[in-house]
């Protein structure tokens, strides 16, 4: 069973949504003994770093996802669920949970492509190149393109942990993998087909399980 | 590179479209459900709907609209039209649509812009803003008015000023229509589109005049949008949505190409 975290944060029932239409089998729950009955977990997110870490610390949830990461079972960032497995974000200077080394860091005012200044948030159609290959991004065309919407974006510190990127004006890790976590800063559960393929790899995906 | 983005426009009333769509086999669709499911399939980058409902116990019919296009495609759609205040917001985005787009509310009240930001986040509340070409004047410096009520009513609102005030009260896209182009299918009010977008820091999605491919390259290039709306070309089946990436790509204009 595929469990995603509930913590008030937006995309929750956009994420049930497109699990439902890959047919899996899900439950949606802060529970503890719900999530550590799961197979898998996805932690989404859409809202400020400062207000999720606070609800995600009450809940406990915050350790609880460094004693899921020590199981070896899979884990999947979304979004703002990708930037606070980081140490710290810049967004409302909050200090997040430290699954992977790094932060997470505002899109610097003054980008420019081709001259023309460039908008904030990063908003829309962007591809990624890969460094390496994975299990959960099988089957993805290098052409693909996937939606994202963002003003902050995750800088892990140590190179091995960025499995892919994005150009914005600037180079920026979009997808992270370590061990049995992988977390992307666009929505998988808005990008078309391709979108829905990383979900259904997912859910196929035994991490180091 | 970010792609620029083609987004089809669908107004539904009592929960019908308002025009049917031909599609393939001139079959009408009437039901804008299924209208969403063919753009989705067709290369659509994000969907608009305007709800134009105009009894009030009717409007429910749209949030099951919206539930039901939640689970039929998988990419982001707005709903506006009648959003006059944060329950309304709710209801939608609760309902699966990513954004929400206010117009005459907003300029009756433009904190619910800074309300819903603050709910739901900048990203999720786009701005309309219907604009009509006026005389110059110390109330309208840009010479663009906004108006509201569908062009009936000018607000004395000059049409950059209220952008960059809309900015600043947390809006986090502007929809901009240009009500003298809107229907004429002659092409985008690049002026217009081009003073916005390189004055404000959010994304600008242009809207009303589009009649041809070329109309499109125009606006994504020289009017600096970031997205263009469409709707009689892609309704009346002149083009399918694929045809008119396949132009830009031909024509340096970065799209979405695989779905």
């Amino acid at each position: 069973m595929i469990a995603i975290i509930n913590y008030n944060a937006g995309n929750i029932t956009s994420v049930a949504r497109a699990l439902q239409n890959i047919g899996q089998e899900f439950v949606v729950t802060d529970d503890i003994k719900k999530l550590d009955a799961a197979s898998h977990v996805i932690f989404p997110g859409v809202g400020a770093a400062g207000e999720a870490m606070a609800y995600l610390r009450e809940k406990k949830l915050d350790t609880w996802l460094k004693s899921w990461l020590s199981t070896g079972k899979p884990l999947m960032g979304i979004c703002l669920g990708t930037q606070i497995i980081l140490d710290y974000s810049e967004e409302n200077d909050t200090n997040c949970i430290g699954l992977v080394t790094g932060s997470t860091k505002r899109f610097p005012d003054k980008l420019t492509s081709d001259g023309q200044a460039l908008k904030i948030p990063h908003m829309g159609w962007n591809s990624v190149t890969f460094r390496r290959s994975h299990p959960v991004f099988q089957d993805i065309s290098p052409d693909a393109e996937f939606y994202f919407v963002h003003s902050y974006y995750p800088a892990p510190s140590d190179e091995r942990a960025i499995l892919g990127t994005t150009d914005y004006g600037m180079t920026f890790c979009s997808v992270l993998a370590v061990n049995n976590l992988v977390a992307m800063q666009f929505h998988p559960e808005k990008s078309g087909r391709p979108g829905l393929q990383i979900l259904r790899n997912f859910c196929a995906w035994r991490g180091n399980a | 590179m970010l792609s620029k983005r083609i987004i089809p426009c669908l107004d539904v009333r009592d929960g019908k479209l308002t025009k049917g769509i031909n599609f393939k086999g001139n079959v009408d669709i009437g039901d804008p459900v299924e209208a969403a499911r063919e753009y989705y399939e067709q290369g659509a980058d994000e969907i608009v709907f305007y709800d134009i409902t105009a009894s009030s116990d009717k409007r429910d019919i749209m949030i099951d609209v919206v539930r039901r296009v939640a689970e039929t495609i998988f990419i982001p759609f707005s709903v506006g039209g009648g959003i006059r205040n944060l329950e309304d917001m709710r209801k939608v985005i609760l309902a699966g649509a990513e954004k929400v787009s206010v117009n005459s509310a907003a300029v009756n009240e433009p904190e619910i812009i800074t309300q819903g930001a603050k709910a739901f986040g900048s990203q999720c509340i786009v701005l309309g803003m219907d604009v009509k070409k006026v005389d110059v004047s110390g109330k309208i410096p840009s010479g663009y008015e906004i108006v509201i009520h569908g062009g009936r009513k000018f607000t004395g609102f000059d049409a950059l000023w209220w952008a960059k005030e809309a900015e600043a009260l947390g809006v986090g896209e502007i929809c901009l229509n240009s009500i003298d182009a809107d229907g004429t299918q002659n092409g985008y009010e690049l002026k217009l589109t081009e003073l916005i977008s390189k004055n404000v820091h959010i994304p600008v999605i242009a809207s009303g005049g589009a009649g041809k491919p070329q109309h499109l390259v125009e606006v994504l290039t020289k009017g600096r949008a970031d997205a263009a709306l469409i709707a009689s070309m892609v309704h009346y089946r002149t083009y399918t949505i694929a045809e008119i990436k396949q132009y830009l790509n031909e024509h340096q204009i970065k799209t979405r190409m695989l779905w």
